[in-house]
């Protein structure tokens, strides 16, 4: 089977509240894709709706080309983690994910590699009720792991977790999709994704804002700007201009310009003898790209003619 | 972006479909593995026993005779399968060796009764009304000997039911209908050969009717042989709400018989008063004869036991404790599925099984199967154990057979399971515990404490015994109702309205409605 998800024109509303609003993307192998939004977008229940478990009232969403409720083995084509505190308190850790195994046909070996795999250790015979977030999250991509599926979805696998949590985080996200695994992880903070996530689907309300590369996010946010810091303003001004270069004075000795790379700026102003004490190539985090993204989104909603937008 | 790629070699199609093995498993592991669970079973266990031993161990039988010693328990006698029952009767009789039969005409049958209860009557029959019983007896009979409970077969005129044909305390048999009198005689005749009675009537002594045969197996070569005159207590039941309550007072029927005709050999006639004595504790059995003319007074009753002191302590008193028992177990029950929706473990349950239906039969199959074991352990232990409680509190104990112990074990077992199966759809619809714990008690259990515990009128109790889930209690009934005997057949005193597996079959048909209903539910819901 394809390692991937296609989500199509869903659509589901409870109530009169709209909770997607015809959402399409798609998860593909050896990347993880980071699922971002505001609270309340509709991110759990793009994934709910993956598993089967909540009917869209329009669209589709196939795991591997298929329905999830189609799945012969379903642990084994897609590994999830909905919600780590799921867990009946009084059971162990361990027999949490017996019988999960056991729902597979999986046998009790399987459950000691992915405590193995989780980092859980000794903490796996004790009540899950006992367990902090953090660990429960461990708990919970165990779980995930435990058909050794080629798809993972986990939902706010960051929350709760400590610093030193979210580097292995990170890190075995990365590692599965190494493995050729497609990921997709929901956030709903930005910053929790850089350096983990290689393309990334932003949705608000029900919408996907963004679905593009980490790489281009960030440059179109940057928008290629350089800011120049000269003794001479005016002149360097007239220089670029002319070169086809928007630029704009932004201080007594400084001027935005785009259009133009640093080098050919550079190149403009030395041969027009211009001098020039400073030149910075503008880059915006991911997470001032993401603001601007779902600030954007939230101005375009307002003009509900905007929908050819997407 | 690139097309999906393939994958690495993975399992995610190859096999067959999941088999339903490994969901049972699943399920299995789910159950075992949260201890509060599995000590909830065994608290219904324990608590089913306690409970159970409350009965007789807050009996006391306080009891002395005339020198101060305690008395001994002196039950009712027991009949040729072991049952309770009367045997009190006044009997004019003869040997009989070998075959032989006896015929008799029966002119009349008249009675007196107390319709106010003891209290009313004098001793003896002063103050008493006249009228006969509905189920007074005269006519012929040949029994075993004169020892209570002995095996025989009669033949006689009742007050309203005809003549019957009746033997080994709970036979009966229908012969000619209508009532006895002068104008109107009944001829009755009883003929031995062997181990085989057969009954005749007649009304004229011309043509004879067969009413039916009897086999009293091992009936020794000399019996008794001779008339008879039976009159159980007057009956009123009083059905209030509070419960009913039954009262009963004495009487007394007087036959008159004539054209006494026996074969075989045999002199004589004995009279004999079996069984206590007459009304009010005034002998007052007794015979005259006259030329060939016999009048025979007498009291009592030739009939299996129904009430609960007759019939002793029986296997449905020690099971009382299940009405707490299965609180508990319907709370584990429910818990088994509204604890994952409380939690949301739901979700994982069926992202790892998306067939929803699947899971729900897993859960139901772990949860009676658990439920069965519970049952059938609680009861297997209950019932000796209340038992020799209630032998050692000088409380009389009604035997069983292996027939009626399986019945109510096995039965009890199964009644356990289908209502944990009936909590588990109960609570896969209502998705919460404390309505779901609350809806399948109020089902199952008041109606069942409501219907036993009298609070109820005796209609009342019936038809909830009748139209609830309650109804399955019935499973623990072995005690039948004799339509032969007049008394208070309440669910109060063990008596349910429904046989045992007609009984049982009403709490499996509310169980498959709510299967039902949940199945449609999780199909529709969002999980």
């Amino acid at each position: 089977m394809d390692a991937t998800i296609e989500v199509s024109g869903l659509r589901k509303r409870f109530g009169s509240a709209v909770a997607l609003d015809g959402l399409s993307f798609t998860v593909t192998p050896g990347q993880v894709t980071g699922f971002v939004g505001p609270n309340g977008a509709g991110k759990s229940t793009t994934m709910r709706v993956i598993l089967g478990l909540d009917a869209p009232d329009a669209g589709t969403a196939l795991v591997g080309g298929q329905p999830y409720r189609s799945l012969r083995h379903p642990l084994r084509c897609l590994g999830s983690l909905l919600d780590a505190g799921a867990l009946q308190p009084s059971r162990s850790a361990r027999n949490h994910l017996l019988w999960l195994a056991h729902s597979q046909g999986l046998g009790a070996r399987r459950v000691d590699e992915v405590i193995e795999q989780a980092g859980l250790g000794s903490a796996v015979r004790r009540k899950a009720g006992g367990f902090s977030l953090g660990m429960r999250q461990r708990l919970g991509v165990a779980a995930a792991l435990l058909g050794d599926p080629p798809i993972l979805m986990l939902d706010e696998p960051f929350n709760g977790m400590d610093p030193e949590g979210i580097v292995w985080m990170r890190g075995f996200l990365r590692s599965l999709a190494g493995q050729r695994r497609a990921v997709l992880v929901s956030s709903h903070l930005m910053s929790e994704l850089q350096d983990t996530a290689d393309h990334l689907v932003v949705i608000g309300r029900g919408r996907v804002i963004a679905d593009t590369g980490v790489a281009d996010l960030i440059a179109a946010a940057s928008g290629d700007r350089i800011t120049l810091r000269t003794g001479a303003r005016t002149p360097a001004m007239t220089v670029l201009a002319r070169a086809g270069a928007t630029v704009a004075a932004t201080g007594p000795d400084t001027v935005t310009v785009s259009g133009l790379t640093g080098e050919r700026i550079s190149a403009l102003l030395a041969e027009a003898g211009v001098p020039v004490t400073e030149l910075v190539a503008h880059r915006a985090s991911l997470e001032e790209a993401y603001m601007e993204l779902t600030r954007d989104a939230v101005d375009f909603r307002a003009a509900p003619a905007e929908e050819a937008q997407r | 972006m690139s097309a999906g790629v393939a994958a690495p070699e993975r399992s995610g199609r190859s096999g067959g479909r999941l088999g339903f093995g490994s969901l049972l498993h699943a399920e299995w592991t789910k159950f075992r593995t949260v201890r509060g669970w599995v000590i909830g079973l065994l608290v219904a266990i324990g608590v089913t026993v306690l409970v159970g031993l409350a009965g007789p161990a807050g009996t006391s039988i306080s009891c002395s005779g005339p020198d101060n010693q305690p008395c001994q328990h002196q039950g009712p006698p027991t009949g040729p399968d072991g049952q309770p029952v009367s045997d009190a009767f006044y009997f004019v009789h003869r040997s009989l060796t070998g075959n032989g039969s006896i015929t008799a005409r029966v002119t009349s049958l008249t009675g007196l009764y107390s319709p106010r209860g003891v209290s009313q009557a004098g001793v003896g029959t002063a103050g008493m009304t006249s009228g006969v019983q509905p189920w007074a007896k005269v006519g012929v009979i040949v029994k075993q000997d004169t020892q209570e409970g002995s095996r025989y077969a009669a033949v006689a005129v009742t007050g309203g039911h005809g003549v019957r044909m009746q033997y080994d305390y709970t036979q009966d048999m229908a012969g000619l209908p209508g009532s006895v009198s002068a104008s109107s005689p009944r001829w009755l005749r009883l003929v031995r050969a062997g181990d085989t009675l057969t009954g005749y009537d007649s009304a004229d002594g011309m043509a004879w009717t067969e009413i039916g045969t009897a086999t009293l197996t091992g009936l020794s070569s000399t019996v008794q042989i001779g008339l008879f005159t039976a009159s159980p207590d007057y009956v009123v039941i009083d059905q209030s709400f509070g419960g009913a309550s039954s009262a009963g007072g004495p009487t007394q029927a007087t036959a008159l018989f004539d054209r006494v005709a026996l074969t075989g050999t045999g002199t004589g006639w004995t009279g004999t008063q079996l069984g206590g004595t007459g009304p009010a504790g005034g002998s007052t059995g007794g015979y005259q004869q006259s030329g060939g003319q016999f009048t025979v007074r007498g009291s009592g009753d030739i009939a299996p036991q129904t009430d609960g002191m007759g019939t002793g302590r029986t296997m449905q008193d020690a099971l009382v404790g299940w009405f707490a028992g299965l609180i508990a177990v319907i709370v584990v029950a429910t818990m088994f599925v509204t604890g994952e929706y409380r939690r949301g473990l739901i979700r994982t349950t069926f992202a790892a099984s998306p067939r929803r239906e699947r899971v729900l039969a897993a859960k139901a199959i772990v949860l009676g199967g658990a439920g069965f074991v519970v049952g059938v352990v609680a009861s297997a232990i209950a019932i000796p154990v209340v038992g020799a409680v209630e032998t050692a509190k000088g409380l009389a104990v009604r035997g069983a057979d292996t027939a009626e112990y399986v019945q109510v074990v096995v039965g009890t077992g199964l009644l356990v399971a289908v209502v944990a199966v009936l909590a588990l759809a109960v609570g896969t619809l209502l998705r919460r515990s404390a309505g779901a714990v609350t809806a399948v008690i109020l089902a199952v259990v008041l109606p069942y404490l409501l219907a036993v515990a009298s609070v109820l009128p005796a209609g009342a109790a019936e038809w909830l015994t009748r139209l609830t889930p309650a109804a399955a209690f019935a499973i623990q009934q072995t005690v039948p109702a004799y339509p032969q005997v007049v008394a208070s057949y309440t669910p109060a005193n063990g008596y349910f309205p429904l046989p045992p597996w007609a009984g049982f079959a009403v709490l499996c048909g509310y169980t498959a409605v709510a299967l039902g209903l949940a199945v449609v539910a999780l199909r529709r819901r969002d999980a």
